[in-house]
């Protein structure tokens, strides 16, 4: 039926092996290993300067790098162009060129693109203020997102790349955004890598994460996975020093004595009899693990 | 196995890119011979009108060139040939400078914007993104700058016939009845090609410019020739260097810089030299000569080595623009 042999081997999307990339005097990916597999929403977390969008650059094959790339069973440094057919990506937001129209964006998707659905893109026109003579440089920063978005989400494409895509946007635009992501474009054909500062509000749309720091990955694992083996403890004062005891990887201390621990791999009933235990958020985990990154 | 849910549909992408460029580019590649033409031919009959009323005025008869009606006649449709050529040559010069900063810009800007990472999210390569900014600089530029020409220039020519009938001239009608509109349009069609592979130099430098400079490409890409020529000129202080200064002038600032001025061939060109000579015993008695002076073709230019030698050096710097585009990082 469809020739997309070329991942069936594997089953994985992207497969990364001993990653490495140098900026004059900064390593930004350190022997970075990792696989997507298809029809996953896997979010690229970590600090400013992580190695996140090299990552992402390398996966689009827009710069050199040394070690073993696979998107989609080709390499991105010599097979770029055959890969763009299959793999979009916003890489921030406000990258479309300020003279085009909206007319002329679609104009042009549609004529190079072949996996472009124009009726569709249309659709996702009409539901927003944009009109067809409107240039990029009269949008404001939304707008600008929505007709981005519009294009790439009528472009059938296996991978969607998205670096930052709501970066200073509103959080009515950035709810919008996601939701349509999930609502008019995923399906489990597709693949999505997001990377984003706000975790909050990408966490409960993701299957699984990747927290990336000082160019390796530190966390690979689907999000209920991360449930199962991190629990986030309330204690008390009288149950403070067990607590301890068992090795929580953060803590953080809430008024009125009570403070909040962190476990990894702990089982959740022997936590549970020390307090209030839950999921904790991604952020939260985040910031736990990437404790002294500043340093 | 996955089901196909979506229809590919064929695309022709160079085409798309070529209109993207027109889109991006129209201002210069249309708009500004337009306006400029718009403004010398208001220009033209003010001027026109002026002249029309005062030559009234003053009572003054116009005068028969000499040697007869027949020379008469052949004088006047020179009129109409000089108008044309006019015409070509305003959006000639409008055309040196939109190619050299439209070559200079082209590889340069979206990577200041950023937009850049717009176009490199599509399937279109690096080398048919960089091909089609030559095509348009080379071929679609020129093109297009001599059909506005020739409309600018059928202004002129409307202009010279209306004010010459209002002054009566005798046998004015000779300016559209005596004219070789083919012939000059004929001619001016030639520098195309020859246009294309001149100018390659230039148009490449300016491309690698505009594809490697992380900012100010015009600084770059006037100064490493300038500043090469005036460096080697300065070794030539020294005594025992023999250099020839011309030839590093010539080759650095004139072939690598100046080349996008159409017309620039002249010096490689051996039919205008024997035109000038073959015309220079009769004498130039009026716009006729002047036009047959002028309008020759311009193909003999694609037998000199000069114009080869140019373009190969030219295509070697246009294919060093794609690698580099396909490589290089944003600009600042």
């Amino acid at each position: 039926m469809n020739a997309v042999a070329t991942n069936e081997a594997t089953g994985a999307v992207v497969s990364a092996r001993g990653l490495r990339k140098a900026y004059r005097n900064r390593l930004a990916l350190d022997d970075t290993s990792f696989q997507i597999e298809a029809g996953r929403i896997v979010g690229l977390i970590g600090p400013n300067g992580a190695g996140k969008t090299t990552a992402l650059k390398a996966i689009l094959g827009l710069i050199p790098f040394k070690g073993d790339l696979r998107v989609l069973g080709m390499d991105p440094r010599t097979q770029r162009d055959e890969l763009m057919r299959e793999v979009c990506f916003i890489a921030d937001v406000a990258v479309l060129p300020r003279w085009m129209r909206v007319r002329e964006a679609i104009d042009f998707v549609a004529g190079i693109h072949p996996r472009f659905d124009r009726a569709k893109c249309e659709r996702f026109i009409a539901n927003t203020q944009l009109n067809p003579k409107l240039r990029v440089r009269e949008m404001s920063k939304g707008m600008i997102v929505q007709l981005h978005l519009a294009l790439v989400m009528a472009i059938d494409a296996r991978l969607l790349v998205l670096d930052e895509p709501t970066l200073g946007l509103d959080i009515l635009y950035r709810k919008q955004f996601y939701q349509r992501l999930l609502e008019d474009y995923f399906d489990e054909q597709k693949t999505i890598i997001v990377t984003t500062h706000q975790v909050e509000e990408i966490e409960h749309i993701l299957t699984d994460v990747m927290f990336i720091r000082d160019g390796r990955i530190v966390l690979t694992s689907p999000m209920d996975e991360v449930a199962e083996r991190y629990t986030e403890l309330l204690t008390s004062a009288a149950t403070i020093d067990q607590a301890r005891a068992l090795k929580p990887i953060d803590e953080r201390a809430l008024p009125f004595g009570k403070t909040v621990m962190l476990f990894d791999g702990v089982p959740r009933q022997q936590l549970a009899e020390l307090g209030e235990t839950r999921n904790p958020g991604l952020a939260d985990l985040f910031v736990a693990i990437m404790k002294g990154t500043y340093a | 196995m996955n089901a196909v849910t979506t229809h590919h549909h064929k695309t022709n992408t160079f085409k798309w890119l070529l209109k993207r460029e027109f889109w991006e580019n129209r201002g210069g590649f249309l708009w500004a011979p337009l306006i400029t033409g718009a403004i010398i031919s208001l220009l033209t009959a003010v001027l026109a009108v002026t002249w029309v009323a005062r030559f009234r005025s003053s009572g003054a008869s116009s005068e028969l060139f000499n040697d007869g009606l027949a020379e008469h006649a052949r004088q006047i449709g020179g009129i109409g040939d000089t108008a044309l050529m006019a015409g070509i040559s305003l959006t000639a010069v409008v055309l040196a400078f939109v190619v050299f900063f439209y070559a200079l810009g082209c590889l340069y800007d979206d990577r200041r914007d950023r937009s850049v990472l717009f176009w490199k999210s599509l399937p279109a390569s690096d080398l048919q993104t960089v091909l089609s900014k030559a095509t348009w600089a080379l071929l679609l530029a020129p093109v297009l700058a001599i059909l506005v020409g020739v409309l600018i220039g059928i202004v002129l020519w409307l202009i010279a016939f209306a004010a010459a009938s209002a002054v009566g001239v005798p046998n004015a009608s000779a300016i559209v009845t005596h004219a070789h509109p083919f012939s000059v349009v004929g001619n001016m069609l030639t520098a195309i090609p020859v246009y294309l592979l001149w100018a390659l130099p230039t148009v490449g430098w300016l491309m690698l410019c505009s594809a490697w400079a992380r900012t100010k490409p015009f600084l770059w890409a006037v100064l490493i020739p300038l500043l090469a020529s005036v460096m080697i000129s300065m070794v030539g202080i020294l005594p025992g260097t023999n250099i020839n200064y011309g030839v590093i002038w010539y080759t650095l600032v004139y072939r690598g810089l100046l080349s996008v001025v159409p017309w620039a061939w002249a010096p490689a060109s051996t039919a205008i030299e024997e035109n000038a000579r073959r015309i220079e015993g009769s004498g130039i008695h009026g716009p006729a000569d002047i036009v047959n002076l002028m309008n020759i073709s311009n193909l003999d230019v694609l037998g000199s080595p000069d114009l080869w030698i140019g373009a190969a050096i030219g295509a070697a710097f246009i294919a060093l623009a794609v690698y580099l585009r396909r490589w290089r990082e944003l600009a600042d």
